[in-house]
């Protein structure tokens, strides 16, 4: 495969957002990548390619995950970033800042245990439409770390449609074997969904953490292939420009 | 105390008011005595208040001090770091490592799913308070028995608390351990360890330097939430009849991890002379522990630290133990800079006083004058050795005719009720309540020997840490029980190929003040001291909570011994799970060890017995045991180790089995008995070796003089001990998993 194209990312950081670190070393020095932190008060995203937020608890979580964050100055600039037709990424808490602001469609609720979970994960790539998605095979297993508190994706019937028939579902827990059965949807997740796009494909979520999953030496590296279709499939500013 | 009186009315108190004062805030006949005389004068209110909380227990140290002065605080193997708030040594040249265990005992008790948290954040800031960033976090739990409801309660408060708190703030919980006896029904433990890494020229003092300094107070405003915490409640048995809920703190893991990135951010600047977190005994700890540490003084006023509510009087400010405050002298003409640094992190700093060259702690409360006292004095509490005496249980339990076990009618069985018993069974209702992958440095989080992180900056050189505590072989012996202790936690590092170095001590024990729990004390802290300097280990720091008592009794002595090892390339680490059909499954160490069932754990579940008199360990035989299998992990030769402890060969067997999702057909050395299977003498490791290579294991086994046996192969479904026992791996798995979800599921 050829090498990545070298892009400049963005690392959106809230107060309280706590996986900005380890997102732009796997970013730069795994993937060779420019990247840095942005912090939520800035505006001005006109520098990147692309953008991360990253997992942790935006402002304490303390009304719902991600319900303060979408007033956080920054948010209007993502949007528009969004709209110009960027990469926009959510990991985790930034899955569930995305759904909040409204970029992503449906809603995050408690795990249905009510207890926060932190386990490796297996996903099964969709047949999606997202060009970030692009460089994987659809019923490829990814396995992942997870650790959220409220992960359980939810969806009216009609915007489930919708989703379903646009191509935005990006991946479903599975078992090891790919298959999708609620023994393996660790938090309640409608119809096991770990991750989703809106319906240009420039934004991405997922609940898991493929910058965890990285390296082998930390337990796997299957993260590392879905952070570089992000990578391969993301639209460079110039691009955009022109 | 009125609290409609103004502040000054507060110190217009008759001398006997003062002193009945003093007495309701934990200060004996004794020592108002030696503040009398140490001051020549009346101390005010405020001041009654400050010497309450610096000469308690927990702050000052003074009833365990001078036994505290066994532990050997450096080592032949470490260079250990000197001046820092925690304790630690140098990594590398470039890189320091920090690691403290705190308790939080009584809060949990009271309000399990706040103290938890609390103590959480509170061993988390003495970790960043040095400029270390906190990568690591582990926790000691100890409950009474499972099948309480109260117990049950507890566990979901506490798990939840140290989750919510550790995963917010993003550090991994690696180590730990969770464990239930009938002791700690009226009075849980729960100790809290964290690990940081900071380059060696960010590290901060805690030590105030610099007359005309400023001084900063940092963080969440002062209110009167854990007032008395450490004096009141920490200092006392349960069931004195008080409500103590209001003493314990309120935690807020946002602002803590906000804190975090400020005060990092601030130790790469050179403008902080000196920082130091406001746990127990907040404003007045910090003010005149760095004060009289830096041989210096302060005068601060309390007009200026923010509050959160009004019309609290200077010894409640003084006494909060409000949460996530950090104080720091600022190098002079920088405050402004500092204050601007905080503010982009959406903190507070304000300016409450500056340094002195006086070595008086002078406090204001606006024009008046509340306090004056020598730093070096306040923090001096008088040191007592008190009396102890060998308690009279250990003669009838060390009698106990360990000839006289049964042996169970079937072997399987036994192994099954062992494996799902409270204390043996699966932990992952716990863990999977913790983020241990956060950082993206976990080789091997919890569920192991021992938990890895990598450490990025030196890659790839890792470090190990485990969280091991011992309460039953304590308090049957409570010398021999702690040198168990401290060679147990050794051996789970030796087991994923780490060289131990360091340890933080978390000492729980019962009232000082009757002789038989000092005893216990004393000698478990001579045992840990002792295996300390045979293992060439430094005690860098540690904690003491005496008075863990409730109306049922004491708790079992129970000392947790949180230990840290290099790992030189963490590409070469074990861990548990056997790995593939054919390994061969060796046991390193001595088979048939006589007595090894004394305190052991299959006494305590089959036959509900807490008695025997526990095993001596051989510091050199362990020694060389540890050693061969680090060097066996570390050149490839070993895939799986696994240390022997509760429940002995056959639960390690079946633990390795489970794990590794596969079985092993294994022939005993001896005659099957429950000692051969359920003993735990120490020194003796699991380790499955490549069938072709096993001639290779000999040698080097025989070489280091290690005695080991080759116990058969890994392979099939069944965990099969010929002519003894045959479970399904399937089973093992069912009856290990099972039970606590099966009591804290919905």
């Amino acid at each position: 495969m050829s090498a990545l194209p070298p892009l400049n990312w963005g690392v959106v950081v809230f107060p309280g957002t706590n996986c900005e670190i380890e997102t732009v070393y796997v970013l730069k020095e795994l993937l060779g990548q420019d990247a840095r932190t942005v912090w939520h008060r800035e505006t001005d995203l006109s520098e990147f390619d692309g953008l991360i937020l990253a997992g942790g608890f935006a402002h304490g979580d303390y009304l719902r995950a991600g319900a303060v964050a979408r007033f956080s100055p920054v948010m209007d600039s993502i949007s528009r970033f969004a709209a110009d037709g960027g990469a926009v990424v959510g990991i985790c808490n930034g899955f569930q800042v995305l759904v909040e602001a409204g970029l992503l469609p449906g809603a995050m609720l408690h795990n249905r245990s009510r207890r926060f979970l932190s386990r490796w994960v297996n996903l099964r790539a969709e047949a999606s439409s997202s060009p970030l998605l692009s460089g994987l095979t659809p019923g490829e297993v990814f396995r992942v770390p997870a650790a959220h508190g409220e992960g359980c994706f939810f969806a009216d019937p009609d915007v489930l449609a919708e989703m379903t028939a646009n191509g935005q579902i990006a991946f479903r827990y599975c078992g090891e074997d790919g298959a999708v059965t609620d023994t393996a949807n660790p938090n309640g997740s409608l119809e096991c969904i770990a991750g989703v796009t809106n319906a240009g494909g420039n934004v991405l979520a997922l609940m898991p953490h493929p910058e965890r999953a990285a390296e082998a030496v930390l337990g796997g590296d299957d993260g590392r292939r879905i952070l570089e279709s992000i990578i391969r499939g993301a639209r460079p500013r110039l691009a955009r420009a022109a | 105390m009125n609290e409609n009186e103004t502040p000054r009315a507060a110190e217009l108190l008759t001398p006997e008011q003062l002193k009945q004062a003093a007495f309701d805030w934990g200060l004996t006949p004794y020592e108002y005595e030696r503040i009398l005389e140490g001051l020549g004068r009346q101390p005010t209110l405020t001041e009654i208040a400050m010497f309450s909380v610096e000469w308690c227990e927990h702050c000052g140290y003074p009833k365990s001090r001078n036994v505290l002065g066994m532990l050997p605080n450096t080592s032949a193997s470490v260079e250990v770091l000197v001046g820092a708030d925690s304790g630690g040594f140098y990594l590398t040249p470039d890189l320091a490592v920090v690691m403290k265990v705190e308790s939080h005992n009584h809060p949990s008790q009271v309000e399990p799913y706040q103290g938890a948290a609390t103590g959480v954040g509170g061993i988390i800031r003495d970790i960043f308070t040095c400029g270390a960033r906190p990568v690591a976090a582990g926790n000691s739990l100890r409950f009474g028995s499972l099948s309480d409801p109260y117990t049950r309660h507890l566990l979901r408060g506490v798990v939840k608390g140290v989750g919510d708190y550790g995963n917010s703030i993003g550090v991994p919980t690696l180590a730990g351990e969770v464990s239930f006896n009938a002791s700690y029904t009226g009075n849980c433990l729960v100790n809290a360890m964290a690990v940081g890494i900071a380059p060696t020229d960010r590290l901060l003092s805690a030590a105030a330097r610099g007359a005309g300094n400023p001084v900063l107070y940092a963080g969440s405003r002062t209110g009167r939430d854990g007032i008395g915490g450490c004096s009141v409640l920490a200092s006392h048995e349960f069931g004195e009849g008080e409500e103590k809920r209001p003493t314990v703190q309120i935690g807020d893991p946002f602002t803590e991890k906000r804190l975090i990135e400020a005060c990092l951010e601030a130790a790469t600047t050179g403008w902080i002379v000196a920082m130091k977190d406001m746990g127990a005994a907040g404003v007045t700890c910090t003010t005149s522990e760095m004060s009289a540490e830096g041989g210096m003084g302060m005068r601060i006023d309390l007009q200026r630290i923010p509050r959160r509510e009004s019309g609290m009087q200077p010894y409640e400010v003084l006494m909060s133990e409000s949460q996530e405050r950090m104080l720091m002298v600022v190098a002079r003409g920088h405050e402004d800079d500092v204050i601007r640094l905080f503010g982009r992190w959406e903190l507070s700093a304000v300016v409450i006083g500056e340094v002195t060259d006086d070595g008086i702690l002078t406090v204001l409360d606006g024009g008046e004058e509340v306090a004056a006292l020598p730093a070096q004095f306040l923090t001096t509490p008088p040191r007592y050795d008190l009396p102890y005496e060998r308690p009279a249980y250990l003669s009838e339990k060390w009698a106990y005719d360990l000839s006289a076990v049964p042996e169970p009618e079937s072997y399987g069985e036994a192994l099954l009720t062992l494996i799902g018993s409270p204390n043996l069974c699966s932990r992952q209702w716990v863990t999977e309540q913790y983020d241990h992958t956060v950082q993206a440095n976990t080789v091997q989080g919890p569920g192991g020997d021992a938990g890895i992180i990598r450490v990025r900056e030196a890659a790839p050189l890792g470090v190990a840490v485990t969280m091991d505590g011992s309460s039953r072989l304590v308090y049957l012996d409570p010398y021999e029980g702690a040198r168990l202790l401290v060679a147990e936690a050794a051996r789970n590092l030796a087991c994923v190929g780490a060289e131990p170095k360091i340890v933080t001590d978390g000492l729980n024990f019962g009232n000082p003040d009757k002789p038989d729990r000092y005893y216990q004390f004393r000698e478990a802290v001579r045992g840990i001291a002792d295996a300390c300097r045979e293992f060439e280990l430094a005690v860098i720091s540690g904690n003491v909570s005496f008075y863990n008592e409730s109306p049922e009794g004491p708790i079992h002595p129970t000392p947790i011994i949180g230990m840290l090892g290099v790992v030189p390339d963490v590409n070469r680490t074990a861990s548990i799970g056997f790995r593939a059909d054919g390994d061969r499954v060796i046991l390193v160490g001595a088979s048939g060890c006589p007595g090894s069932l004394a305190g052991s754990e299959y006494l305590a579940v089959l036959h509900g017995v807490e008695a025997g008199r526990p095993l001596s360990v051989s510091v050199s035989d362990e020694k060389r045991v540890q050693c061969v299998v680090r060097d066996m992990v570390r050149s490839g030769l070993a895939v799986t180790a696994h240390d022997l402890s509760e429940g002995g060969l056959a639960v390690a067997l079946a633990e390795c089995a489970i794990r590794g999702r596969r079985g092993a057909r294994i022939r005993l050395p001896d005659v099957a008995s429950a000692e051969a299977l359920f003993g735990e003498a120490p020194s003796r490791v699991i380790a499955t070796v490549a069938a072709d290579r096993i001639s290779e294991a000999a040698a080097q086994l025989a070489t280091a003089g290690v005695p080991w046996v080759d116990l058969g192969e890994v392979g099939g479904d069944q965990l099969s001990i010929e002519g003894t026992l045959e479970v399904g791996v399937d089973e093992l798995e069912a009856r290990w998993e099972q039970t606590i979800p099966s009591v804290m599921s919905p």
